[in-house]
């Protein structure tokens, strides 16, 4: 298909490799080195999208990220469908399938553009006056639609089939783009050796210089130095150039966050290849060359197909080879428009008008299109334009001297170039938290203060022209490898000629002598706030410009106000009749431009989310097809169901097998620590509650920890290797914690204690073999320790070896029987673990799962810290006030402990609950009551913590935390269920062997 | 992402430490001798400035230890950091001030 | 105070717009008040509000140091609900949502209270455990929550991603149906409006720069940016900055200020259609009338008053939006912020009159501030007017720190074993 609109020559498209592509589902072409808005372009297409609110008809604004208009999304299938992308940045590849957005049924005829027509019913905030009545049809009427109508794109229906990836990467100097000043500060930075990366986020470097087909630097072409440059920092091992990349955002201590697109551009990329990269860089020092972006003219409807920014067309014509109109007309407030004109005239295009806001253009740029006989009507303005789909016209008004419109005439034509003026990139700038200054000279925002290791250069600071911007460049450039201590002496300068533009100093709304209560000069175009928006928030009383960007929507467009908010600004001024400073201004938030949820996730997805902890033993778990359950990162054996067994059959089993004979359990994510040292007693007095000077050498205590303020934080079984010497162990969940509080204890408040810490979760396997059998499972594999009932007795521990492996042989029991707990180095944990089960075959072992070994605790009324207890309980609540040394003077908690408040009667206290239905099992979480035929809200007494079904004793156990529940042990309770109320018994939460003769056997 | 000077291994990223509040919060020596009052302030005040703020890190993934940094808590801007036990260093009032 | 139709805007659309009013006036601050509100977020109007409308205190001031609503009304993902375990914060998050409920009619200002419902996701045993007991403490309180299963939670939130292939699978969610969102900017605004017209003066750009006491130790007054304020009452509802004004006034508090981010996508058709919350992989999402995906955290790990967030905080919050809906991967982060959210050690607010006579807080919200806007402007009303607490922030005391009387959510949801 030809494209019309195609220069015959010219652009920095490759000509030789023409690519195919379709557009809501038509076919067109391109060249390599197009953009999917410059490959429409190039066959008159300028219509690709409909606005937010009133579905008005929108074409191609601009030629980068500032685009408001031009959104569509692209993709061939869903699992790589992205929405919402702009036209000028999407690289064109050989079968890019896109379509357009927010139409419906298609992009020419829209039912939603009816929103137009009673647009002066839909004022700014229009919703929040109205859509009240009735109260429900809020929910079920009014916001459906609403939200049906809102949005942009669509959202991808499939997940996504791409991969992504991070990188964290340091360098002296970061420079944040490639232009004029971009290039010139990379090559000062590097000169002396520094290591300078230099990110930008298109395709090619060069920046504005990209659209520079007259300008020459250094004696030759923009485009020739532009080569020469990159090829001279390629060449430089100190150098390194990321393209694609956008800096995103400014973090705290230069720390900059980077986004680089990978294969976005490729019609068929690797397979392999992640398709971004997001990288986290740490810069001593940032040079900021982020350019500047064209503003808008805001006149009445400013917003048709076919009206774009004049930097915009130009670089159409001069970079793509594109005319983006055959007639075009230029409305300008600043000298820079004119270099557009005189381009798109070289070009071929008709200039059919310049109509000028200032009364005497007079700078190099004017005379020069002067020279080259354009019509150039100066203090004239644009009053209206024509067409639906293309603009075809535009009205404009010679302005008087008293600022009215005066004469006015119609101009043909299907370009409507704009150029408002300049506003400075100062995004990054005023993310690192510098402060902005108003420069009154160029009517906009620049850096002052700042606050980061960054400085600005070039147009991003307000210095304009490509000769000032380059030098600036290098001299910025210079002073960075200064700082950084790698000056490479002055850069050689080079000559620059151009033509000259002084800077446009309008912001704001053209003047025009239509109705301006009822005609649409647009400001935020996406967004479709105008000017009369604006106006009417400030006649609503909102005077700051957080609360007219709030209320009105302006500037929160997927551009995030590029487009708009200096124009905002000068309307919201005028209105109020203030200075520009006075109005404020919003604050300019990450990201840049938006970023790819994936490129943050990065690796991070699946299985990989988190890293899976697994015991030594965990293979021999899932080869005997253990249930497994998370535990914070660890995987643990939670059942070993047999022969299609359900959880309960395999609980019930595993709870008998135990009770009966014998079990085997892997205890291993139980965190350990080993406290060494002459003060190793005293730390332990001071950490726990209990009393550890007179624990003997080879004796275990049940230890409790408290938080400073009272709170049960860990609990787990202590055993005293030596006398300067404890193993200790925790929760599973609470390793962490514990060793980081006794750190924070021995480090911040106690340095004088001789005590050193060590965790050694991963080094022990711990093997738990718990029932009557133990003895006779173990005896024949332990070496050098006697086992015997006399010799080990419960609460004890040894050292020696156990099938040839040394081993710390615990007696203790979870379980309420004999049992042992095998703690042997992690590496030999699985050979250890088969060793005892095979010798435990003969004496009915069963291995067995988190869920028996919670069974056969509460069988015992052993408590679950994080179960029983929440975080909301002292010792006594949960029956252990017998763990707290009352003799000792301190210890963490203790002080807490004796508020008055924690030896209240009613405090909710532990206790047990039967059923009256043996086979009645409450559910964990149930509420319990004294009346439970009260109203709604009812007095709660407490809650059931732990509920099984024993198998054991063939009847439900529960263990509860209830009000003052130690004295209503024989009171019936209830359960208020949904559906029914269950009346519980209060008992004594030891359901099993409550002397306690089997943990002595 | 901070970049915090440990005062043992030198300068690293943030995501090597982990926060520990306010610093110079002293255990008191004699717990029992405090009434519910004085024990509450211990546990639970904190000064929480707008500026200058002592503060406690431990730079978990490198040498475990515990020191203390002078961080601005508006613009996040460290002044000095010091071993635990040390006492806040008397900074210049115009850098106080930043 | 001209009355907001549908009807109103047809007509004064005929009139071009031109005859709509200031929804509040400008005042001047008057040298003295009656009553004086510290900080013009939702809290605060919505206490104005109250205290005008209900109490019949109309010699009053709100004082916004900056614009009213910029703060954590402005910056939070406008979650509410009130399924919270413990019977204290049950009843005053339930308050607040009953509030909720007729807001727009009661100020005659649309806030867009959408009642989606929120979903909060179990992925281990220990949240199932959890989740079933606020389900039934819930009920009981008669708090609406229910427990749902996996397939459930797939049929009420399509979009989710319930399959095995996670690395923490969704194992079922409780889900509150009066929850949702509201539309936070609207809410402040909307108190202002009426509180304005009910003679309340709203002063914005005036930062109270210290508080007065009188020989006696009570509160006398304020001293400002914009001059001194002679008052016998003030309320500090200021969020973050709550410690730095009670310094003013000698008290410190048991607060430490976070930094707490929130995120949104680039708009989009509907394609999720209610809130869900995952706290143990740390991430919430809802989409916004708009279609913007709203998203957020917990805060970040050090306090900070610089109303920006680490970037590593907000890439973890991703990443695990990215596995709860797999499909918005692509989706692009458009605007990222953080708020100042002031945290108590029981992650519960105070709201009570303190040691000082004269002074009222409301502080101590962490990140669940928005939900309780009209609640705690009720009850700071109540507290200030009456000197004496409303039943359901009775318990919300300062002194239940030195008693040990916490109400401590988050020990009770979150301790893993």
């Amino acid at each position: 298909m030809s494209a019309p609109f195609r220069l015959a020559q010219g652009g920095r498209i490759d000509r030789a490799r023409p690519l195919g592509f379709t557009f809501d589902g038509k076919s067109y072409s391109g060249f390599a080195g197009d953009t999917l808005a410059s490959a429409l372009l190039s066959h008159g297409v300028h219509l690709t999208g409909r606005s937010f609110k009133y579905h008005r008809p929108r074409g191609i604004l601009s030629a980068g990220a500032d685009e408001p208009n031009a959104l569509v999304g692209v993709g061939r299938d869903q699992t790589r469908y992205t929405p919402n992308l702009r036209a000028p940045q999407v690289e064109l590849y050989d079968g890019l399938v896109a379509e357009s957005q927010n139409r419906w049924p298609s992009l020419s005829f829209d039912i939603g553009a009816v929103n137009d027509l009673f647009g002066r019913f839909l004022p700014a905030g229009f919703y929040y006056k109205t859509f009240m009545w009735p109260r429900k049809a809020w929910d079920h009427v009014y916001e459906p639609k609403i939200r049906a109508m809102a949005g942009l794109g669509r959202a991808p229906t499939a997940a996504d089939a791409d991969r992504y990836t991070q990188r964290y990467a340091h360098c002296d100097v970061l420079v944040v783009g490639a232009g004029p000043a971009g290039l010139a500060a990379a090559l000062a930075a590097s000169a002396g050796g520094a290591s300078v990366m230099l990110c930008d986020d298109q395709a090619e470097f060069g920046g504005s210089l990209l659209s520079e087909t007259t300008a020459t630097i250094d004696g030759k072409p923009a485009a020739q130095w532009i080569a020469d440059t990159v090829a001279t920092l390629r060449g430089r091992a100190n150098v390194m150039l990321l393209g694609r990349t956008q800096a995103f955002g400014y973090y705290p201590h230069n720390s900059i966050g980077l986004v680089e697109r990978l294969t976005d551009h490729l019609a068929t990329p690797h397979p392999d290849m992640p398709r971004e990269r997001l990288w986290t860089l740490r810069a001593r020092e940032v040079v900021i060359c982020a350019g500047a972006l064209e503003r808008p003219m805001v006149f009445p409807e400013n917003d048709r197909p076919g009206i774009m920014l004049a930097g915009a067309a130009r670089t159409y014509a001069n970079r793509y080879g594109v005319k983006a109109g055959s007639r075009a007309v230029l409305f300008t407030a600043q000298d820079e428009g004119y270099r557009a004109a005189l381009d798109l005239a070289r070009a071929g295009v008709h200039v059919a008008a310049i109509a000028d806001l200032r009364p005497n253009p007079d700078g190099e740029l004017p005379a020069a299109a002067r020279a080259a006989g354009l019509n150039i009507m100066a203090g004239t303005t644009v009053t209206g334009t024509r067409g639906r789909l293309r603009v075809s016209g535009a009205t404009l008004g010679r302005l008087g001297l008293d600022g009215q419109v005066g004469q006015s005439q119609t101009i043909a034509c299907d370009l409507l170039l704009m150029s408002g003026g300049m506003t400075p990139s100062v995004h990054l700038f005023s993310q690192s938290k510098g402060k902005l200054r108003f420069d009154e000279t160029i009517k906009a925002y620049v850096p002052g203060q700042s606050a980061e290791r960054e400085r600005s250069a070039g147009a991003c600071r307000g210095i304009f022209g490509l000769a000032a911007a380059i030098e600036d460049g290098f001299a910025r450039g210079e002073e960075v490898a200064q700082a950084v201590g790698r000056a490479g002496g002055a850069v050689t300068r080079v000559a620059v000629t151009t033509l000259a533009a002084a800077p446009g100093v309008h912001l704001g709304a053209a003047p025009h002598d239509r109705d301006a209560a009822t005609v649409k000069a647009f400001v935020d175009y996406q967004n479709d706030v105008t000017a009369k928006d604006l106006a009417l928030a400030t006649r609503e009383g909102f005077r700051s410009i957080e609360h007219i960007k709030r209320y009105t929507t302006t500037g929160m467009a997927t551009d995030q106000g590029k487009m708009s908010n200096m124009n905002a600004l000068g309307i919201v001024a005028d209105a109020l009749r203030r200075d520009i400073p006075e109005i404020g201004l919003t604050t300019f938030r990450p990201p840049y431009t938006p970023v790819t949820f994936g490129a943050f996730a990065g690796t991070s997805r699946g299985q990989l989310f988190d890293p899976v902890r697994q015991t030594a033993i965990h293979g021999w778990a899932a080869d005997h097809g253990a249930a497994f359950e998370d535990v914070g990162l660890w995987k643990r054996a939670h059942y070993f169901p047999q022969g299609g067994e359900d959880m309960h059959a395999a609980v019930a089993r595993e709870c008998k097998a135990v009770r009966a004979a014998v079990g085997i359990f892997d205890a291993s994510t139980l965190g350990k620590i080993e406290i060494v040292g002459p003060d190793a007693a005293e730390f332990m007095n001071r950490m726990y509650t209990n009393a550890w000077t007179k624990l003997e050498s080879g004796r275990c205590r049940y230890g409790v920890m408290l938080r400073e303020d009272g709170f049960v934080m860990d609990d787990g079984v202590v055993g005293r290797m030596a006398h300067d010497r404890f193993h200790v162990t925790t929760t599973t969940g609470g390793a962490p914690r514990v060793l980081a509080h006794m750190e924070d204890y021995l480090q911040t408040e106690w340095p004088d204690l001789d005590v050193w810490l060590t965790s050694t979760t991963e080094q022990w396997a711990v093997i738990a073999v718990q029932g009557p059998n133990a003895r006779k499972v173990l005896e024949p594999l332990v070496e050098d320790i006697d086992i015997s009932a006399a010799a080990m007795p419960h609460m004890s521990v040894r050292q020696g070896r156990i099938c040839g492996v040394p081993t710390r042989l615990f007696r203790v029991s979870f379980t309420g029987e004999l049992g042992f707990e095998v703690n042997v180095p992690a590496d030999y944990g699985r050979a250890v673990w088969e060793a005892i089960y095979q010798a435990g075959l003969a004496h009915g072992i069963t291995p067995y799962g988190t869920e028996t070994m919670h069974v056969l605790r509460a069988e015992k009324g052993y408590i679950i810290v994080g179960q029983e207890t929440d975080g909301t309980a002292v010792p006594d609540d949960v029956g252990l006030g017998w763990a707290v040394g009352k003799a000792k003077k301190d210890f963490v908690g203790k002080r807490s402990l004796a508020r008055a408040e924690f030896s209240k009667p009613d405090r909710k206290q532990m206790v047990g609950l039967r059923t009256r239905d043996p086979h009645d099992v409450l559910e964990e979480g149930a509420q319990i009551v004294a009346n439970p035929n009260q109203p709604v809200p009812m007095t709660v007494l407490g809650q059931v913590t732990s509920s099984y079904f024993s198998a054991v004793l063939d009847h439900s156990i529960a263990i509860a935390m209830v009000r003052g529940g130690r004295a209503r042990i024989g009171e019936t309770l209830y359960v208020p269920m949904p559906d029914r109320v269950i009346a519980v018994t209060v008992v004594d939460p030891v359901f099993f062997d409550r002397e306690g003769v089997r943990l002595d056997a | 992402m901070l970049l915090i000077p440990c005062p043992h291994c030198g300068e690293r990223p943030e995501i090597e430490f982990r926060y520990g509040g306010e610093a110079h919060v002293a255990r008191p020596a004699d717990p029992s001798a405090l009434d519910d009052e004085a024990w509450a302030a211990y546990l639970y005040l904190r000064n929480n400035p707008k500026g200058l703020h002592a503060e406690r890190w431990r730079h978990i993934h490198g040498c475990g230890r515990y020191f203390n940094v002078l961080r601005d808590t508006v613009s996040d801007k460290i002044t000095a950091t010091y071993k635990a036990g040390e006492p806040r260093p008397d900074l210049p009032a115009t850098e106080a001030a930043e | 105070m001209q009355r907001f139709s549908g009807l109103d805007l047809f007509l004064r659309a005929l009139g071009r717009h031109q005859t709509w009013k200031p929804q509040w006036r400008e005042p001047e601050p008057k040298a003295a008040y009656d009553a004086v509100i510290v900080g013009g977020g939702g809290h605060g109007l919505g206490a104005a509000y109250y205290l005008a409308k209900e109490f019949g205190l109309r010699n009053i001031a709100v004082l916004e140091k900056g614009w009213i609503g910029g703060g954590n009304t402005g910056r939070n993902t406008t979650i509410i609900r009130s399924n919270y375990l413990f019977d204290e914060s049950a009843a005053l998050y339930d308050h607040a949502v009953k509030l909720w409920e007729g807001l727009s009619q009661e100020l005659n200002y649309n806030v867009m209270f959408s009642q989606r419902g929120v979903l909060m996701l179990a992925h281990n045993i220990h949240d199932i455990q959890s989740f079933k007991r606020h389900v039934h403490a819930n009920r009981v309180n008669g708090v609406d929550n229910e427990w749902l299963t996996p397939e459930q939670v797939k049929e009420f939130c399509p979009a989710l991603n319930v399959g095995p292939n996670m690395r923490y699978p969704i194992l079922g969610g409780a889900l509150q149906r009066r929850g949702g969102t509201a539309r936070h900017d609207a809410v402040a605004w909307g108190y202002a409006r009426a509180a304005d017209a009910l003679g309340v003066d709203i002063i914005q750009n005036c930062e109270v720069t210290a508080i007065n006491r009188d020989a006696q130790g009570r509160v006398s007054g304020v001293e400002t940016t914009r001059g001194p304020i002679r008052t016998t009452k003030v309320g500090v509802s200021a969020a973050g900055h709550t410690s730095v004004l009670m310094q003013m006034a000698g008290l410190r508090m048991p607060l430490e200020s976070y930094p707490l981010q929130a995120l949104v996508s680039e708009p989009v058709k509907p394609a999720f259609n209610c809130v869900v919350m995952s706290n143990t992989i740390h991430a919430y999402i809802s989409q916004s009338d708009k279609g913007e995906m709203v998203i957020g955290a917990g805060t970040d790990a050090y306090t900070s008053y610089s109303q920006r967030g680490a970037l590593h905080i907000a890439t973890h919050t991703l990443d695990a939006i990215c596995e709860l809906v797999p499909m918005f991967r692509r989706l692009r982060m458009l605007r990222k912020w953080g708020g100042i959210v002031d945290v108590t050690p029981d992650r519960s607010p105070i709201l009570a009159k303190l040691p000082v006579p004269g002074l009222y807080v409301n502080c101590g919200w962490g990140t669940g501030g928005f939900k309780a806007t009209p609640g705690a402007g009720h009850l700071l009303a109540w507290t200030m007017a009456k000197d004496e607490p409303h039943p359901i922030n009775a318990p919300f005391t300062l002194e239940r720190f030195r008693d040990g009387r916490l109400i401590d959510e988050a020990a009770a949801a979150a301790v893993a074993h």
